[in-house]
């Protein structure tokens, strides 16, 4: 039933390798070397998809990753599944299946067809002008909306595939290995450059390797006859590495470009597995070649996009690398002399071609002549004015252009035809050039964009820097890598090149039709549906800038990022708005370049390694009794330990009664630990702290806090001196690292002079923290031989000590208001000494509690945690902690700003306790705080910082700041949730054992 | 992503580096003695500068040392590097 167009062989394909692939669930044939585009065709296929907007069908337009219109989903319905993948980059392996996207039920009967017969009430705009109204409805609208939007799927299952990630360091990256890229990185090589060459394509050549106009000859071969052998030469060339299947995405700045190297995309399911798929390379190059070659731009006439209507080069690489033709009835449609060597391309193989329709008056070319010799009808002044065919090309109408090219005259002649090629001239590739930061200029006379301002260490060369033809770019080449490399002599001097090529053009951005323009669908975006209408309709509403104009008409904003259509957008806005084209500018060309699949971007950093985190030596115990962990900056940290499928609020009251009543142990290895020695050690803990240290005496601990230099509180934590010169300091868990950098500032950078040395022993301490009045007697079955007497090692002291032959530093200190002890040991015997203590602890109902009851002890006796009841807007003096700031000290770090008029305002907000008046009701931390409950605006006073209830007190506890709290003590005040207004008493935020009697218990 | 040039370790990847602002901004050694704009100043008061700017940078994730940098802000080229207390290039 299907035609078979395969129309000669082709040393690119392998005939002798029949491949069967699905399509839509059909199953084709095609020949190992077929991309998905070319089998299809090669099967007489051009209907592939759908349009966004309009849901008009569309075919297969170019050969490449410039392709708007042929996305396809691969392997629907499977864990590998890919959507929005360009047909023409999909090389073809047995059993490969692809479907159309965008549409349903199907590709042929496309419910969504109706949006074409609609279209004159979408215009560009359209979602913005009618979803505005009523504003509360936007929620439903934007459910019907998301449902209609996106391409394809994406796949539902986890992604069975391995990516990688790879850095490269060379001398010089060429991008892309067209001619131009073959013989400047050949040079480069050999030149004792370490070079890089990529391709996206599987095979190297560009699409010089298929050229074989007769008149263009180097070295009196054919282009790609002699190009074969540059390549055939590559492979004995030492420093030289390359990459085909593998696309640059972005350039980035100091010539840093990430690449996506394709592994297992073109093999059989079978042979895919346990495989890197996808590999992202970060080369660092000190000199990039862009060598990214030229996209055929189109042509923007009245139904434009129809399947059949393709690009002439696409035509051409289809016949003559693929030895396919596209169409039995072809017809040309260019300004320019390309479309005539694509037809002789077509008609040396004896695929037919009806005519071309030319908008320029004349060409004397000798690739004009050949056409004419071959009896092929020339329509010179003429432009296509419609083309009929719903899902497939089946006519065009032409008419004779008037001489300013802005309106057609005299009769319509129609032509019958089932693909036409259209050439528009070419569009310097230029976006990875841009991407790096350099600048374009607009060349009048060949209406492109050209490289003008380096940024970086880089050369365009061949056609995307402005040379296209062979004889320039050979020319131009060489002269370019002798400055880039600074060399005297390339194989280039020695080339001799013979070519008739002619670049005479003529540049109509829109072609007239003999319809007025809103009767009709030029499309300038072809998978958004954006029209020239559209265009100039948003430069009507006032739109400007190129910009505004792109997003107000979501033109260049497809996944193909508008490669064909977007100089057109600009030649349009330039000639309706009556400025030069130079003067617009370009819209940003972002990468990707062609789309990255998400695995490639995150590489092996998934599952178990999406993030870095850390345990403590203690964490298997935790796991074998059943601990629930909490994230605390980058550590599993145990949070509570149910027993008996306890929830976690019965849990933490549990553990809590059992830290006061008898005996609790934390593990707080976690905590911060940095090293400081030196002899400046006091004179800096004095600079940076807020109290004073000169006088701690060696063996003991002391609480400091800390501030920023604006005054605010930054961290605090227990400072123990050691010896003379020598402490060690604690922080917060989360903030460790920032301490250290801190600190480390303000050394090198600010006191040079002291002679301090910091060094973070975080990891190299396990720590267990002991708590209850029993934790005395535990301790001593674990250290018989210390003497813990309150007068030998009292509260905020420490001792260095033996638990058999583990050395271990004990600090006696307390975050629960209860007698407690920090034990530190080497972290690799933390599970010892943890079980250890658990097991000396037995007698006493040694209980393990995790971080929630240590924050629902600390809050009963009122003790902050840096970043719970401090959010970087409080000073000392706001957590009524007047206490710990020295009057004595001249300065220290944050010092002066507590006399700022801003920070001795009285109505800050402060801490404060809070009390419910039913004891029963626990408050939601961040709730807000008002005093008047009918007031409008209401007034915020503040926010409830940490609240639990107090199994201890029998009663809910909460710390809050409040504006000017200090002084509402036994104030009322409310706080309104979403359904009641909760009633609250400002309360001394030390709940419980305010005298400190139970640390000496 | 650009490459520094460590004083100490030599050439690498910008995310082993932290930026940390404006360099040349001395700690008053009397803060107590300043009113509250002069303090402000020293506290607040950054430059923002499109073009050559001076800055402070230090290698975090590498010998942990903080350096001076001139680095051009409209083009990220960095125009020189220079450890901490030397001279910055004049211009």
């Amino acid at each position: 039933m299907t035609k078979n167009l395969r129309v000669k062989s082709s040393e690119y394909i392998d005939e002798t390798n029949r491949i069967s692939f699905k399509f839509n669930g059909k199953t084709y044939h095609g020949f190992k070397g077929d991309t998905l585009a070319s089998a299809l065709l090669a099967n007489d296929v051009h209907l592939v998809g759908r349009s966004f907007k309009y849901h008009r069908p569309r075919g297969i337009m170019t050969s490449g990753s410039e392709e708007p219109n042929a996305i396809v989903q691969i392997n629907p319905g499977t864990n590998r599944t890919e959507p929005n993948v360009r047909a023409t980059e999909v090389e073809i392996y047995e059993g490969l299946e692809a479907s159309s996207q965008n549409c349903w039920p199907s590709v042929e009967f496309d419910i969504g067809g109706i949006n074409n017969f609609l279209s004159p009430f979408f215009p560009a705009g359209f979602y913005y002008k009618t979803f505005m109204w009523p504003a509360s409805f936007w929620e439903k609208y934007e459910f019907f909306i998301r449902h209609s939007a996106g391409l394809g799927k994406s796949p539902t299952s986890r992604d069975p595939d391995i990516y990688d990630h790879r850095n490269i360091h060379c001398d010089v990256l060429v991008v892309g290995a067209g001619i131009s890229g073959i013989l400047a990185a050949k040079n480069a090589a050999k030149n004792n450059f370490k070079t890089l060459l990529v391709d996206e394509k599987n095979e190297l050549g560009g699409s010089t390797v298929y050229e074989n106009n007769e008149f263009n000859k180097i070295d009196n071969k054919t282009p790609s006859e002699w190009l074969k052998k540059e390549i055939e030469e590559l492979k004995n060339i030492k420093n030289l590495e390359i990459k085909t299947r593998t696309s640059v995405a972005a350039y980035h700045q100091y010539n840093y470009l990430l690449a996506r190297e394709n592994l297992t995309d073109h093999l059989e399911a079978k042979d895919k597995t346990n495989k890197i798929r996808q590999r992202l390379l970060k080369i660092r190059a000190k000199k990039v070649i862009l060598a990214t070659g030229a996209l055929e731009r189109p042509l923007i006439f009245n139904n434009n996009d129809r399947p059949g209507i393709m690009l002439s080069s696409a035509i051409k690489k289809y016949s003559e690398f693929y030895g396919v033709a596209c169409g039995s009835k072809n017809v040309f449609f260019t300004n320019n002399d390309s479309a005539y060597e694509s037809a002789m391309s077509l008609y040396n193989k004896g695929i037919n071609v009806e005519a071309i329709i030319d908008i320029r008056e004349q060409s004397e070319s000798k690739i004009v002549k050949k056409v004419k010799e071959a009896g092929i009808k020339i329509y010179w002044s003429h432009s296509i004015v419609d083309t009929t065919g719903y899902k497939r090309l089946n006519s065009i109408s032409i008419m004779k252009l008037s001489n300013d090219g802005t309106s057609v005259t005299g009769s319509k002649i129609s032509i019958s035809c089932d693909c036409l090629g259209v050439a528009g001239g070419w569009t310097p590739a230029v976006h990875l050039y841009t991407q790096s930061g350099s600048k374009l200029k607009f060349d009048e006379e060949k209406k492109v964009f050209l490289p003008n301002q380096n940024t970086s260490e880089q050369i365009s060369v061949g056609s995307c820097g402005g040379d296209f033809k062979i004889d320039e770019i050979i020319k131009n080449l060489n002269q370019k890598l002798k400055d880039t490399l600074n060399i005297n002599e390339t194989d280039l001097d020695s080339i001799k090149v013979e070519i008739d090529q002619e670049n005479s053009k003529r540049n109509i951005w829109l072609l007239p039709s003999d319809k007025p323009l809103g009767k009709t669908k030029p499309f300038v975006d072809y998978q958004n549906d954006a029209t020239a209408k559209d265009i100039k309709l948003a430069l009507r509403e006032g739109f400007r800038s190129i910009e505004h104009v792109k997003r107000y008409t979501t033109t260049g904003m497809g996944t193909d990022q508008g490669k064909l259509g977007n100089m057109h957008a600009l030649g349009i806005i330039a000639d309706t708005a009556g400025v030069k084209m130079g003067e617009l500018g370009t819209t940003t060309f972002r990468p990707p370049y062609t789309p990255l699949t998400f695995g490639t971007i995150v590489g092996r950093n998934v599952g178990k390694f999406f993030d870095i985190f850390r345990r403590t030596p203690m964490n298997d115990w935790h796991v074998e009794n059943k601990a629930e962990f909490e994230n605390v900056g980058q550590w599993k940290r145990a949070w509570y330990y149910p027993i008996n499928g306890e929830t976690m609020h019965q849990a933490v009251q549990r553990e809590s009664r059992a830290a006061r009543e008898s005996a609790g142990i934390l593990d707080a290895s976690t905590l911060g630990k940095i090293d400081i020695q030196g002899s400046d050690a006091s004179e800096f803990l004095n600079r940076v702290y807020t109290n004073a240290w000169s006088k701690l005496a060696i063996g003991k601990c002391r609480y400091g806090l800390m501030l920023n230099e604006d005054g605010m509180v930054y961290d605090d934590g227990v400072t123990t001196r050691l010896s003379e010169n020598h402490y060690i300091m604690t922080t917060t868990t989360g903030g460790a690292a920032n301490v250290l950098g801190k600190l480390e500032d303000y050394l090198q950078t600010e006191w040079p002079e002291l002679d301090v040395y910091l060094t973070s022993v975080t990891d190299h301490y396990a720590t267990a923290s002991l708590c209850g009045p029993n934790s005395k007697k535990i301790l001593k079955k674990i250290i018989p031989d210390l003497d813990l007497s309150d007068e030998n090692f009292p509260h905020m002291s420490f001792k260095e000590s033996k638990i058999g032959n583990i050395q271990c530093r004990i600090m006696r200190i307390s975050f629960t208001g209860e007698h407690s002890y920090e034990i530190n040991v080497q972290a690799s015997y933390g599970k010892d000494l943890w079980e250890k203590c658990i097991e000396a602890g037995q007698e006493f109902n040694i209980t393990p509690y995790g971080t929630e009851t240590m924050h629902l002890l600390r809050a009963e006796k009122g003790f902050i945690i840096v970043g719970q009841d401090t959010d970087g807007t409080m000073t000392p003096i706001d957590l009524q902690m007047d206490w710990i700031v020295s009057k004595k000290k001249y300065d220290f770090i944050g010092k002066r700003s507590l006399y700022r008029s801003d920070t001795m305002r009285e109505d800050r907000k402060q801490l404060v306790g809070l009390l419910t008046d039913d004891p029963n009701i626990i408050l939601e931390e961040g709730a807000q705080i008002v005093s008047e409950l009918n007031q409008s605006p209401v007034e915020m006073l503040g926010h409830v910082t940490s609240s639990y209830f107090s199994p201890n007190l029998k009663k809910s506890i909460a710390l809050a700041v409040v504006r000017g709290g200090k002084d509402m003590m036994g104030k009322k005040l409310f706080v309104p949730m979403e359904n009641k207004n909760i009633n609250v008493t400002v309360a001394n935020p030390v709940f419980y054992d305010e005298k400190n009697e139970r640390l000496n218990a | 992503m650009f490459l520094i040039n460590c004083p100490y370790c030599g050439e690498r990847d910008q995310q082993e580096f932290k930026a940390g602002g404006e360099a040349h901004i001395e700690r008053p050694k009397q803060p107590t003695e300043l009113s509250d704009d002069e303090w402000a100043e020293y506290l607040f008061m950054r430059k923002n500068i499109k073009g050559v700017q001076f800055e402070r940078w230090n290698h975090a994730h590498g010998c942990r040392k903080w350096f001076n940098m001139v680095r051009d802000t409209s083009n990220d080229e960095i125009k020189a590097i220079y450890k901490m207390g030397e001279k910055p290039p004049s211009q």
